[in-house]
Protein backbone atom coordinates (compact mmCIF):
# COMPACT_ATOMS: atom_id res chain seq x y z
CA UNK A 1 0.00 0.00 0.00
CA UNK A 2 1.45 3.39 -0.94
CA UNK A 3 2.54 5.38 2.08
CA UNK A 4 0.48 8.44 1.18
CA UNK A 5 -2.70 6.38 0.82
CA UNK A 6 -2.09 4.84 4.22
CA UNK A 7 -1.66 8.20 5.90
CA UNK A 8 -4.87 9.50 4.35
CA UNK A 9 -6.72 6.34 5.35
CA UNK A 10 -5.46 6.65 8.91
CA UNK A 11 -6.42 10.32 9.12
CA UNK A 12 -9.93 9.45 7.93
CA UNK A 13 -10.15 6.64 10.52
CA UNK A 14 -9.12 9.04 13.31
CA UNK A 15 -11.68 11.59 12.10
CA UNK A 16 -14.41 8.93 12.07
CA UNK A 17 -13.44 7.88 15.60
CA UNK A 18 -13.71 11.50 16.77
CA UNK A 19 -17.12 11.90 15.16
CA UNK A 20 -18.29 8.65 16.76
CA UNK A 21 -17.06 9.76 20.18
CA UNK A 22 -18.88 13.07 19.80
CA UNK A 23 -22.10 11.51 18.49
CA UNK A 24 -22.49 8.61 20.92
CA UNK A 25 -24.09 10.43 23.91
CA UNK A 26 -26.73 11.99 21.67
CA UNK A 27 -27.95 8.76 20.13
CA UNK A 28 -27.61 6.27 22.98
CA UNK A 29 -29.24 5.99 26.38
CA UNK A 30 -27.24 6.99 29.42
CA UNK A 31 -26.78 3.50 30.83
CA UNK A 32 -25.10 2.34 27.63
CA UNK A 33 -22.93 5.46 27.52
CA UNK A 34 -21.77 4.68 31.06
CA UNK A 35 -20.99 1.13 30.04
CA UNK A 36 -19.03 2.36 27.02
CA UNK A 37 -17.14 4.72 29.33
CA UNK A 38 -16.08 1.71 31.41
CA UNK A 39 -15.00 -0.15 28.28
CA UNK A 40 -12.97 2.84 27.12
CA UNK A 41 -11.19 3.05 30.50
CA UNK A 42 -10.42 -0.66 30.31
CA UNK A 43 -9.24 -0.25 26.72
CA UNK A 44 -6.64 2.26 27.93
CA UNK A 45 -5.44 -0.45 30.31
CA UNK A 46 -5.38 -2.89 27.37
CA UNK A 47 -3.25 -0.42 25.39
CA UNK A 48 -0.70 -0.20 28.21
CA UNK A 49 0.00 -3.93 28.08
CA UNK A 50 -0.42 -4.06 24.29
CA UNK A 51 2.44 -1.58 24.08
CA UNK A 52 4.91 -3.15 26.50
CA UNK A 53 4.10 -6.74 25.50
CA UNK A 54 3.39 -6.41 21.80
CA UNK A 55 6.08 -3.86 20.99
CA UNK A 56 8.48 -3.96 23.93
CA UNK A 57 8.43 -7.73 24.30
CA UNK A 58 7.82 -7.45 28.06
CA UNK A 59 5.10 -9.80 29.29
CA UNK A 60 3.90 -8.36 32.56
CA UNK A 61 1.44 -10.54 34.42
CA UNK A 62 0.81 -7.72 36.82
CA UNK A 63 -0.24 -4.76 34.76
CA UNK A 64 -3.06 -4.30 37.28
CA UNK A 65 -0.41 -3.29 39.84
CA UNK A 66 -0.04 0.01 37.99
CA UNK A 67 -3.74 0.19 37.20
CA UNK A 68 -4.54 -0.20 40.90
CA UNK A 69 -1.85 2.21 42.03
CA UNK A 70 -3.22 4.76 39.58
CA UNK A 71 -6.72 4.21 40.90
CA UNK A 72 -5.69 4.55 44.53
CA UNK A 73 -3.40 7.50 43.82
CA UNK A 74 -6.30 9.25 42.13
CA UNK A 75 -8.75 8.44 44.91
CA UNK A 76 -6.43 9.52 47.73
CA UNK A 77 -5.42 12.72 45.96
CA UNK A 78 -8.96 13.58 44.87
CA UNK A 79 -10.26 13.21 48.43
CA UNK A 80 -7.42 15.27 49.86
CA UNK A 81 -7.35 18.05 47.29
CA UNK A 82 -11.07 17.93 46.42
CA UNK A 83 -9.90 18.67 42.87
CA UNK A 84 -9.32 16.03 40.21
CA UNK A 85 -6.70 17.98 38.23
CA UNK A 86 -3.65 17.18 40.41
CA UNK A 87 -5.17 13.79 41.23
CA UNK A 88 -5.11 12.70 37.58
CA UNK A 89 -1.51 13.82 37.31
CA UNK A 90 -0.59 11.85 40.42
CA UNK A 91 -2.42 8.81 39.05
CA UNK A 92 0.05 8.89 36.16
CA UNK A 93 3.19 9.86 38.07
CA UNK A 94 2.91 7.46 41.04
CA UNK A 95 2.60 4.25 38.96
CA UNK A 96 5.33 5.53 36.62
CA UNK A 97 7.70 6.00 39.56
CA UNK A 98 6.78 2.59 40.91
CA UNK A 99 7.42 1.10 37.46
CA UNK A 100 10.77 2.89 37.36
CA UNK A 101 11.88 1.33 40.66
CA UNK A 102 10.57 -2.13 39.79
CA UNK A 103 11.91 -1.86 36.23
CA UNK A 104 15.33 -0.81 37.47
CA UNK A 105 15.75 -3.97 39.53
CA UNK A 106 14.16 -6.27 36.98
CA UNK A 107 15.90 -5.04 33.82
CA UNK A 108 19.23 -3.85 35.18
CA UNK A 109 19.39 -7.05 37.24
CA UNK A 110 19.02 -8.95 33.95
CA UNK A 111 16.16 -11.05 35.21
CA UNK A 112 14.88 -13.45 32.54
CA UNK A 113 11.45 -13.20 30.92
CA UNK A 114 9.90 -16.01 32.95
CA UNK A 115 10.94 -14.47 36.26
CA UNK A 116 9.73 -11.09 35.05
CA UNK A 117 6.27 -12.65 34.75
CA UNK A 118 6.56 -14.20 38.21
CA UNK A 119 7.79 -10.97 39.81
CA UNK A 120 5.11 -8.75 38.29
CA UNK A 121 2.49 -11.29 39.35
CA UNK A 122 3.85 -11.39 42.88
CA UNK A 123 4.04 -7.61 43.15
CA UNK A 124 0.36 -7.43 42.26
CA UNK A 125 -0.48 -9.96 44.98
CA UNK A 126 1.60 -8.06 47.53
CA UNK A 127 -0.14 -4.80 46.69
CA UNK A 128 -3.53 -6.52 46.89
CA UNK A 129 -2.77 -7.93 50.32
CA UNK A 130 -1.26 -4.68 51.62
CA UNK A 131 -4.23 -2.57 50.57
CA UNK A 132 -6.61 -5.29 51.69
CA UNK A 133 -5.33 -5.10 55.25
CA UNK A 134 -5.77 -1.36 55.68
CA UNK A 135 -9.21 -1.35 57.30
CA UNK A 136 -9.52 0.85 60.35
CA UNK A 137 -9.21 4.47 61.29
CA UNK A 138 -5.41 4.31 61.62
CA UNK A 139 -4.86 3.66 57.90
CA UNK A 140 -5.29 6.96 56.20
CA UNK A 141 -3.36 9.22 53.87
CA UNK A 142 -4.26 12.78 54.76
CA UNK A 143 -8.05 12.91 54.86
CA UNK A 144 -8.45 9.74 52.81
CA UNK A 145 -9.29 6.54 54.67
CA UNK A 146 -7.96 3.54 52.77
CA UNK A 147 -10.79 1.32 53.98
CA UNK A 148 -9.17 -2.09 53.56
CA UNK A 149 -11.28 -4.67 51.80
CA UNK A 150 -14.27 -2.35 51.63
CA UNK A 151 -12.31 0.12 49.55
CA UNK A 152 -12.89 3.86 49.30
CA UNK A 153 -16.45 4.94 48.54
CA UNK A 154 -17.65 8.24 47.12
CA UNK A 155 -14.39 9.31 45.52
CA UNK A 156 -14.84 12.72 43.86
CA UNK A 157 -15.16 12.25 40.11
CA UNK A 158 -13.52 14.43 37.46
CA UNK A 159 -14.17 18.15 37.48
CA UNK A 160 -13.26 20.90 35.07
CA UNK A 161 -9.51 21.56 35.27
CA UNK A 162 -8.75 23.59 38.45
CA UNK A 163 -12.46 24.20 39.04
CA UNK A 164 -13.73 21.65 41.60
CA UNK A 165 -17.20 23.23 41.67
CA UNK A 166 -17.89 22.10 38.11
CA UNK A 167 -18.16 18.31 38.26
CA UNK A 168 -18.33 16.60 34.90
CA UNK A 169 -21.60 15.01 33.81
CA UNK A 170 -21.60 11.34 32.72
CA UNK A 171 -21.63 12.50 29.10
CA UNK A 172 -18.62 14.72 29.68
CA UNK A 173 -16.90 11.83 31.43
CA UNK A 174 -17.49 9.79 28.30
CA UNK A 175 -15.85 12.49 26.19
CA UNK A 176 -12.86 12.57 28.52
CA UNK A 177 -12.47 8.79 28.77
CA UNK A 178 -12.95 8.06 25.07
CA UNK A 179 -10.81 11.08 24.23
CA UNK A 180 -8.06 9.77 26.51
CA UNK A 181 -8.28 6.40 24.79
CA UNK A 182 -7.92 8.00 21.37
CA UNK A 183 -5.10 10.24 22.59
CA UNK A 184 -3.15 7.33 24.11
CA UNK A 185 -3.68 5.33 20.94
CA UNK A 186 -2.40 8.16 18.74
CA UNK A 187 0.49 8.88 21.09
CA UNK A 188 1.64 5.26 20.92
CA UNK A 189 1.20 5.16 17.14
CA UNK A 190 3.28 8.30 16.85
CA UNK A 191 5.94 6.96 19.22
CA UNK A 192 6.18 3.71 17.28
CA UNK A 193 6.65 5.62 14.03
CA UNK A 194 9.45 7.72 15.52
CA UNK A 195 13.06 6.48 15.74
CA UNK A 196 12.68 5.88 19.49
CA UNK A 197 9.75 3.54 18.82
CA UNK A 198 11.66 1.65 16.17
CA UNK A 199 14.45 1.08 18.67
CA UNK A 200 11.94 -0.30 21.20
CA UNK A 201 10.73 -2.77 18.58
CA UNK A 202 14.31 -3.62 17.64
CA UNK A 203 15.07 -4.54 21.25
CA UNK A 204 12.01 -6.79 21.25
CA UNK A 205 13.23 -8.43 18.06
CA UNK A 206 16.79 -9.09 19.19
CA UNK A 207 18.25 -7.80 22.42
CA UNK A 208 21.76 -9.11 21.72
CA UNK A 209 21.94 -7.47 18.32
CA UNK A 210 20.62 -4.20 19.71
CA UNK A 211 23.32 -4.11 22.37
CA UNK A 212 26.02 -5.07 19.85
CA UNK A 213 24.96 -2.02 17.82
CA UNK A 214 25.37 0.20 20.85
CA UNK A 215 21.81 0.40 22.19
CA UNK A 216 21.33 -0.30 25.89
CA UNK A 217 18.46 -2.82 26.03
CA UNK A 218 18.15 -2.52 29.81
CA UNK A 219 17.46 1.20 29.64
CA UNK A 220 15.14 0.92 26.65
CA UNK A 221 13.08 -1.85 28.25
CA UNK A 222 12.95 0.06 31.52
CA UNK A 223 11.65 3.20 29.78
CA UNK A 224 9.08 1.13 27.87
CA UNK A 225 7.94 -0.42 31.13
CA UNK A 226 7.64 3.01 32.77
CA UNK A 227 5.51 4.37 29.92
CA UNK A 228 3.32 1.26 30.17
CA UNK A 229 2.96 1.85 33.91
CA UNK A 230 2.01 5.49 33.39
CA UNK A 231 -0.69 4.57 30.86
CA UNK A 232 -2.06 1.85 33.15
CA UNK A 233 -2.16 4.44 35.95
CA UNK A 234 -4.16 6.82 33.78
CA UNK A 235 -6.54 3.93 33.06
CA UNK A 236 -6.88 3.46 36.83
CA UNK A 237 -7.91 7.09 37.29
CA UNK A 238 -10.44 6.79 34.44
CA UNK A 239 -11.82 3.64 36.02
CA UNK A 240 -12.25 5.22 39.45
CA UNK A 241 -13.87 8.24 37.83
CA UNK A 242 -16.38 5.92 36.21
CA UNK A 243 -17.43 4.21 39.43
CA UNK A 244 -16.53 6.89 42.03
CA UNK A 245 -15.23 3.93 44.00
CA UNK A 246 -12.02 1.93 44.38
CA UNK A 247 -11.37 -1.32 46.22
CA UNK A 248 -8.47 -3.79 46.42
CA UNK A 249 -10.09 -5.99 43.77
CA UNK A 250 -8.63 -3.47 41.31
CA UNK A 251 -5.34 -5.36 41.88
CA UNK A 252 -6.97 -8.72 41.27
CA UNK A 253 -5.22 -11.49 39.39
CA UNK A 254 -8.32 -12.27 37.36
CA UNK A 255 -8.21 -8.79 35.84
CA UNK A 256 -4.50 -9.21 35.10
CA UNK A 257 -5.29 -12.42 33.27
CA UNK A 258 -8.20 -10.78 31.47
CA UNK A 259 -5.91 -8.13 29.94
CA UNK A 260 -3.79 -10.88 28.47
CA UNK A 261 -6.93 -12.49 27.04
CA UNK A 262 -8.03 -9.17 25.49
CA UNK A 263 -4.70 -8.88 23.73
CA UNK A 264 -4.57 -12.50 22.61
CA UNK A 265 -8.06 -12.23 21.18
CA UNK A 266 -7.53 -8.85 19.56
CA UNK A 267 -4.04 -9.50 18.26
CA UNK A 268 -0.63 -9.16 19.86
CA UNK A 269 1.67 -6.69 18.15
CA UNK A 270 -1.12 -4.30 17.19
CA UNK A 271 -2.67 -1.39 19.08
CA UNK A 272 -6.14 -1.61 17.55
CA UNK A 273 -6.53 -5.32 18.30
CA UNK A 274 -6.34 -5.10 22.09
CA UNK A 275 -8.95 -2.30 22.08
CA UNK A 276 -11.28 -4.47 20.00
CA UNK A 277 -10.53 -7.51 22.16
CA UNK A 278 -11.12 -5.56 25.36
CA UNK A 279 -14.48 -4.12 24.32
CA UNK A 280 -15.64 -7.43 22.89
CA UNK A 281 -14.69 -9.51 25.94
CA UNK A 282 -15.96 -6.93 28.41
CA UNK A 283 -19.24 -6.79 26.51
CA UNK A 284 -19.56 -10.57 26.64
CA UNK A 285 -18.67 -10.66 30.36
CA UNK A 286 -21.14 -7.88 31.15
CA UNK A 287 -23.93 -9.71 29.35
CA UNK A 288 -23.12 -13.06 30.89
CA UNK A 289 -23.22 -11.41 34.29
CA UNK A 290 -26.91 -10.67 33.79
CA UNK A 291 -27.89 -14.33 33.38
CA UNK A 292 -27.32 -17.44 35.47
CA UNK A 293 -26.91 -20.16 32.86
CA UNK A 294 -23.17 -19.93 32.22
CA UNK A 295 -20.31 -18.95 34.44
CA UNK A 296 -18.40 -16.03 32.94
CA UNK A 297 -14.98 -17.51 33.70
CA UNK A 298 -15.99 -20.67 31.85
CA UNK A 299 -16.92 -18.60 28.80
CA UNK A 300 -13.71 -16.55 29.02
CA UNK A 301 -11.66 -19.72 29.15
CA UNK A 302 -13.52 -21.17 26.18
CA UNK A 303 -13.06 -17.96 24.16
CA UNK A 304 -9.33 -17.99 24.90
CA UNK A 305 -9.03 -21.65 23.90
CA UNK A 306 -10.89 -21.09 20.65
CA UNK A 307 -8.70 -18.13 19.75
CA UNK A 308 -5.42 -19.78 20.63
CA UNK A 309 -6.35 -22.84 18.58
CA UNK A 310 -8.16 -21.29 15.62
CA UNK A 311 -7.04 -17.66 15.38
CA UNK A 312 -3.63 -17.62 17.06
CA UNK A 313 -2.82 -14.25 15.52
CA UNK A 314 -5.93 -12.64 16.95
CA UNK A 315 -8.81 -10.76 15.33
CA UNK A 316 -7.16 -7.68 13.87
CA UNK A 317 -4.12 -9.34 12.22
CA UNK A 318 -6.35 -12.09 10.82
CA UNK A 319 -8.80 -9.53 9.41
CA UNK A 320 -5.89 -7.61 7.90
CA UNK A 321 -4.52 -10.73 6.22
CA UNK A 322 -7.97 -11.58 4.84
CA UNK A 323 -8.36 -8.06 3.51
CA UNK A 324 -4.97 -8.21 1.81
CA UNK A 325 -5.97 -11.47 0.19
CA UNK A 326 -9.44 -10.30 -0.88
CA UNK A 327 -8.32 -6.99 -2.34
CA UNK A 328 -5.81 -7.82 -5.04
CA UNK A 329 -3.69 -5.13 -6.60
CA UNK A 330 -5.49 -3.45 -9.54
CA UNK A 331 -2.63 -4.28 -11.91
CA UNK A 332 -0.63 -7.12 -10.39
CA UNK A 333 2.95 -6.12 -10.91
CA UNK A 334 5.74 -8.47 -9.93
CA UNK A 335 6.77 -6.08 -7.20
CA UNK A 336 3.29 -5.97 -5.71
CA UNK A 337 2.97 -9.76 -5.75
CA UNK A 338 6.26 -10.00 -3.93
CA UNK A 339 5.02 -7.67 -1.22
CA UNK A 340 1.82 -9.65 -0.64
CA UNK A 341 3.77 -12.86 -0.44
CA UNK A 342 6.16 -11.51 2.10
CA UNK A 343 3.37 -10.05 4.21
CA UNK A 344 1.70 -13.45 4.33
CA UNK A 345 4.88 -15.21 5.25
CA UNK A 346 5.68 -12.60 7.86
CA UNK A 347 6.07 -13.66 11.49
CA UNK A 348 3.06 -13.49 13.81
CA UNK A 349 3.51 -9.85 14.66
CA UNK A 350 5.32 -7.68 12.13
CA UNK A 351 6.37 -4.55 13.87
CA UNK A 352 3.98 -1.67 13.96
CA UNK A 353 1.92 -3.01 11.11
CA UNK A 354 -1.78 -2.57 11.53
CA UNK B 1 56.81 10.20 22.52
CA UNK B 2 55.34 6.95 23.72
CA UNK B 3 55.28 3.75 21.77
CA UNK B 4 52.34 3.33 19.38
CA UNK B 5 49.34 1.82 21.13
CA UNK B 6 47.99 -1.26 19.30
CA UNK B 7 44.33 -1.16 18.25
CA UNK B 8 43.52 -4.21 20.34
CA UNK B 9 45.57 -5.90 23.00
CA UNK B 10 44.43 -8.88 25.06
CA UNK B 11 46.74 -10.02 27.81
CA UNK B 12 46.61 -13.31 29.69
CA UNK B 13 42.94 -13.62 28.91
CA UNK B 14 41.28 -16.60 30.58
CA UNK B 15 37.63 -17.63 30.39
CA UNK B 16 36.44 -20.51 32.50
CA UNK B 17 33.00 -22.13 32.46
CA UNK B 18 32.98 -24.22 35.60
CA UNK B 19 35.72 -26.77 34.98
CA UNK B 20 36.02 -26.02 31.26
CA UNK B 21 38.69 -23.56 30.23
CA UNK B 22 37.47 -22.06 26.95
CA UNK B 23 40.23 -19.45 26.70
CA UNK B 24 43.47 -20.19 28.51
CA UNK B 25 45.96 -17.37 29.02
CA UNK B 26 45.54 -15.83 25.57
CA UNK B 27 47.72 -12.90 24.61
CA UNK B 28 46.76 -11.30 21.33
CA UNK B 29 47.70 -8.04 19.65
CA UNK B 30 46.13 -6.43 16.61
CA UNK B 31 47.49 -3.35 14.86
CA UNK B 32 45.54 -0.54 13.23
CA UNK B 33 44.19 -1.51 9.79
CA UNK B 34 45.26 -5.10 10.21
CA UNK B 35 43.35 -8.02 8.70
CA UNK B 36 43.70 -11.11 10.84
CA UNK B 37 42.25 -14.56 10.36
CA UNK B 38 41.46 -16.72 13.35
CA UNK B 39 41.25 -20.44 12.72
CA UNK B 40 41.07 -23.54 14.83
CA UNK B 41 38.96 -26.66 15.27
CA UNK B 42 35.51 -26.54 16.87
CA UNK B 43 35.77 -25.79 20.56
CA UNK B 44 39.13 -24.06 20.22
CA UNK B 45 37.70 -20.95 21.88
CA UNK B 46 37.39 -18.60 18.92
CA UNK B 47 33.79 -17.57 19.49
CA UNK B 48 34.36 -17.32 23.23
CA UNK B 49 37.26 -14.98 22.50
CA UNK B 50 34.96 -12.83 20.35
CA UNK B 51 32.35 -12.80 23.09
CA UNK B 52 34.81 -11.53 25.67
CA UNK B 53 35.95 -8.84 23.22
CA UNK B 54 32.37 -7.60 22.76
CA UNK B 55 31.24 -7.76 26.36
CA UNK B 56 28.89 -10.69 25.91
CA UNK B 57 31.08 -12.55 28.40
CA UNK B 58 33.17 -11.18 31.23
CA UNK B 59 36.60 -12.86 31.23
CA UNK B 60 37.55 -14.81 34.35
CA UNK B 61 40.91 -13.06 34.39
CA UNK B 62 43.15 -11.03 32.13
CA UNK B 63 42.87 -7.65 30.46
CA UNK B 64 41.65 -6.36 27.12
CA UNK B 65 42.56 -2.90 25.88
CA UNK B 66 41.04 -1.18 22.86
CA UNK B 67 43.34 1.68 21.83
CA UNK B 68 44.75 1.53 25.33
CA UNK B 69 41.36 1.76 27.05
CA UNK B 70 40.35 -1.25 29.16
CA UNK B 71 37.16 -2.92 27.92
CA UNK B 72 37.04 -6.26 29.75
CA UNK B 73 33.89 -6.34 31.85
CA UNK B 74 32.20 -3.41 30.14
CA UNK B 75 28.65 -3.81 28.83
CA UNK B 76 28.19 -4.82 25.18
CA UNK B 77 26.58 -1.53 24.21
CA UNK B 78 29.43 0.48 25.76
CA UNK B 79 32.01 -1.50 23.80
CA UNK B 80 29.93 -1.13 20.64
CA UNK B 81 29.87 2.64 21.15
CA UNK B 82 33.67 2.65 21.49
CA UNK B 83 33.86 1.24 17.96
CA UNK B 84 33.86 -2.54 17.92
CA UNK B 85 31.30 -4.21 15.67
CA UNK B 86 30.64 -7.92 15.41
CA UNK B 87 28.86 -10.36 13.13
CA UNK B 88 28.11 -13.28 15.41
CA UNK B 89 28.32 -16.94 14.49
CA UNK B 90 24.58 -17.56 14.76
CA UNK B 91 23.04 -14.70 12.76
CA UNK B 92 21.75 -12.01 15.09
CA UNK B 93 19.35 -9.89 13.05
CA UNK B 94 16.03 -8.19 13.68
CA UNK B 95 13.89 -10.90 12.08
CA UNK B 96 10.55 -9.12 12.23
CA UNK B 97 11.80 -5.89 10.65
CA UNK B 98 12.55 -5.02 7.04
CA UNK B 99 16.05 -5.15 5.61
CA UNK B 100 16.09 -1.37 5.32
CA UNK B 101 15.09 -0.95 8.94
CA UNK B 102 17.77 -3.37 10.11
CA UNK B 103 20.44 -1.33 8.35
CA UNK B 104 18.91 1.95 9.47
CA UNK B 105 19.09 0.90 13.13
CA UNK B 106 22.86 0.53 12.72
CA UNK B 107 23.32 3.73 10.71
CA UNK B 108 21.23 5.76 13.12
CA UNK B 109 23.78 5.62 15.91
CA UNK B 110 26.41 7.54 13.95
CA UNK B 111 24.59 9.60 11.29
CA UNK B 112 22.47 12.74 11.44
CA UNK B 113 18.87 12.27 10.20
CA UNK B 114 19.81 13.95 6.93
CA UNK B 115 22.70 11.56 6.27
CA UNK B 116 20.80 8.42 7.23
CA UNK B 117 18.88 7.80 3.99
CA UNK B 118 21.88 7.93 1.65
CA UNK B 119 24.02 5.95 4.11
CA UNK B 120 21.42 3.17 4.30
CA UNK B 121 21.16 3.06 0.50
CA UNK B 122 24.93 2.84 0.15
CA UNK B 123 25.08 -0.14 2.51
CA UNK B 124 22.13 -1.84 0.76
CA UNK B 125 24.01 -1.40 -2.50
CA UNK B 126 27.17 -2.89 -1.04
CA UNK B 127 25.45 -5.99 0.32
CA UNK B 128 23.39 -6.21 -2.89
CA UNK B 129 19.99 -6.25 -1.21
CA UNK B 130 18.62 -3.00 -2.68
CA UNK B 131 15.87 -4.95 -4.47
CA UNK B 132 14.89 -6.67 -1.24
CA UNK B 133 15.10 -3.60 1.00
CA UNK B 134 11.45 -3.70 2.05
CA UNK B 135 11.23 -7.40 2.72
CA UNK B 136 10.98 -8.74 6.25
CA UNK B 137 14.32 -10.28 7.17
CA UNK B 138 12.73 -13.52 8.42
CA UNK B 139 11.56 -14.26 4.85
CA UNK B 140 15.06 -14.05 3.36
CA UNK B 141 17.32 -16.99 2.57
CA UNK B 142 20.03 -17.85 5.09
CA UNK B 143 22.82 -16.39 2.97
CA UNK B 144 20.91 -13.13 2.56
CA UNK B 145 20.34 -12.89 6.30
CA UNK B 146 24.08 -13.25 6.77
CA UNK B 147 24.40 -10.28 4.43
CA UNK B 148 21.94 -8.26 6.45
CA UNK B 149 24.03 -8.80 9.55
CA UNK B 150 27.27 -7.95 7.77
CA UNK B 151 25.52 -4.87 6.39
CA UNK B 152 24.52 -3.80 9.89
CA UNK B 153 28.08 -4.17 11.13
CA UNK B 154 29.42 -2.13 8.20
CA UNK B 155 26.68 0.48 8.55
CA UNK B 156 27.76 1.26 12.10
CA UNK B 157 31.26 2.05 10.78
CA UNK B 158 33.18 0.57 13.70
CA UNK B 159 36.94 0.93 14.03
CA UNK B 160 37.36 -2.79 14.53
CA UNK B 161 35.17 -5.37 12.81
CA UNK B 162 34.85 -8.92 14.11
CA UNK B 163 33.38 -11.44 11.68
CA UNK B 164 32.51 -14.88 13.04
CA UNK B 165 32.17 -17.24 10.07
CA UNK B 166 30.90 -14.63 7.60
CA UNK B 167 30.81 -17.07 4.67
CA UNK B 168 28.90 -19.86 6.42
CA UNK B 169 25.93 -20.97 4.34
CA UNK B 170 26.91 -18.87 1.33
CA UNK B 171 27.33 -20.04 -2.24
CA UNK B 172 30.79 -19.88 -3.85
CA UNK B 173 29.82 -16.73 -5.68
CA UNK B 174 28.55 -15.10 -2.49
CA UNK B 175 31.69 -16.16 -0.64
CA UNK B 176 33.78 -14.55 -3.35
CA UNK B 177 31.79 -11.34 -2.99
CA UNK B 178 32.26 -11.45 0.78
CA UNK B 179 36.02 -11.74 0.34
CA UNK B 180 35.96 -8.74 -2.00
CA UNK B 181 34.02 -6.68 0.55
CA UNK B 182 36.37 -7.69 3.35
CA UNK B 183 39.37 -6.58 1.35
CA UNK B 184 37.62 -3.33 0.52
CA UNK B 185 36.71 -2.41 4.09
CA UNK B 186 40.19 -3.42 5.22
CA UNK B 187 41.44 -0.39 3.28
CA UNK B 188 40.14 1.79 6.10
CA UNK B 189 39.69 -0.40 9.18
CA UNK B 190 40.92 -3.44 11.07
CA UNK B 191 39.16 -6.77 10.81
CA UNK B 192 39.37 -10.11 12.59
CA UNK B 193 37.74 -13.01 10.74
CA UNK B 194 36.94 -16.44 12.14
CA UNK B 195 36.51 -18.91 9.30
CA UNK B 196 36.70 -22.62 8.57
CA UNK B 197 36.71 -22.32 4.80
CA UNK B 198 40.40 -22.48 3.82
CA UNK B 199 39.74 -21.30 0.27
CA UNK B 200 38.13 -18.21 1.73
CA UNK B 201 41.05 -17.63 4.07
CA UNK B 202 43.53 -17.92 1.21
CA UNK B 203 41.53 -15.24 -0.63
CA UNK B 204 41.78 -12.68 2.13
CA UNK B 205 44.40 -13.62 4.69
CA UNK B 206 47.63 -11.93 5.52
CA UNK B 207 48.37 -13.04 9.06
CA UNK B 208 46.70 -16.03 10.68
CA UNK B 209 46.32 -16.97 14.35
CA UNK B 210 45.56 -20.60 15.15
CA UNK B 211 43.61 -21.42 18.30
CA UNK B 212 43.76 -24.86 19.80
CA UNK B 213 42.17 -26.00 23.06
CA UNK B 214 41.76 -22.43 24.22
CA UNK B 215 45.34 -21.41 23.56
CA UNK B 216 47.17 -19.69 20.74
CA UNK B 217 48.98 -22.47 18.93
CA UNK B 218 50.79 -20.48 16.29
CA UNK B 219 50.61 -17.04 14.71
CA UNK B 220 52.20 -16.37 11.31
CA UNK B 221 51.58 -15.61 7.64
CA UNK B 222 49.02 -17.74 5.88
CA UNK B 223 51.53 -19.79 3.88
CA UNK B 224 53.67 -20.57 6.91
CA UNK B 225 50.65 -21.51 9.00
CA UNK B 226 49.39 -23.85 6.32
CA UNK B 227 52.82 -25.46 6.13
CA UNK B 228 53.10 -25.88 9.90
CA UNK B 229 52.99 -29.54 10.89
CA UNK B 230 51.30 -28.91 14.24
CA UNK B 231 48.50 -26.97 12.55
CA UNK B 232 48.01 -29.80 10.07
CA UNK B 233 47.83 -32.25 12.91
CA UNK B 234 45.24 -30.45 15.01
CA UNK B 235 43.03 -29.05 12.37
CA UNK B 236 43.90 -28.93 8.74
CA UNK B 237 45.26 -32.43 8.21
CA UNK B 238 42.55 -33.76 5.96
CA UNK B 239 41.73 -30.60 4.10
CA UNK B 240 45.25 -29.62 3.09
CA UNK B 241 46.24 -33.18 2.25
CA UNK B 242 43.22 -33.52 -0.01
Amino acid sequence: MPARFRIVAQAIAVLLAMVAIAAIPAGIELFTVMQLTLFAAMAVLALSLAFIWGFGGILSFGQTAFFGLGGYAYAVAAINFQDSTPAILLAIVVPALFAAVLGYFVFFGRISDVYLGVITLTVTLILFNCVNSTSGEEYHIGKALLGGFNGMPSVPTFNMPFDPSQVLSPEQSWYITAGALLAVFLLLRLLLALPAGRVIVAVRENEVRASLLGYDPRLIKCLTFILGGAIAGLAGALYVNWGAFVSPTIFSLSLSAEIIIWITVGGLGTLLGPIVGCVLIEYIVANIGSQQLLNSNLVLGAVLLVFVLLLPKGLVPTARDLLLRLVPAPRPKVERLDETLSSQAAPPHPAGAE
Amino acid sequence: MAELVPLLKAEHLTMRFGGVVANDDITFTLDEMELRCLIGPNGAGKSTFFKTLTGQLVPTSGAIAFRGLPIAGKESHQIARMGIGIKTQVPNVFNGLSVRENIWLAVRRRATPRQQGPAVNAVLEMIRLTDHADRIVATLAHGQRQWVEIGMVLAAEPELILLDEPAAGMTDEETFHTAAIIREINQTRAIIVVEHDMEFIKQIAKKVTVFHQGRVLVEDTVSKVLADQRVRDVYLGKKVAA
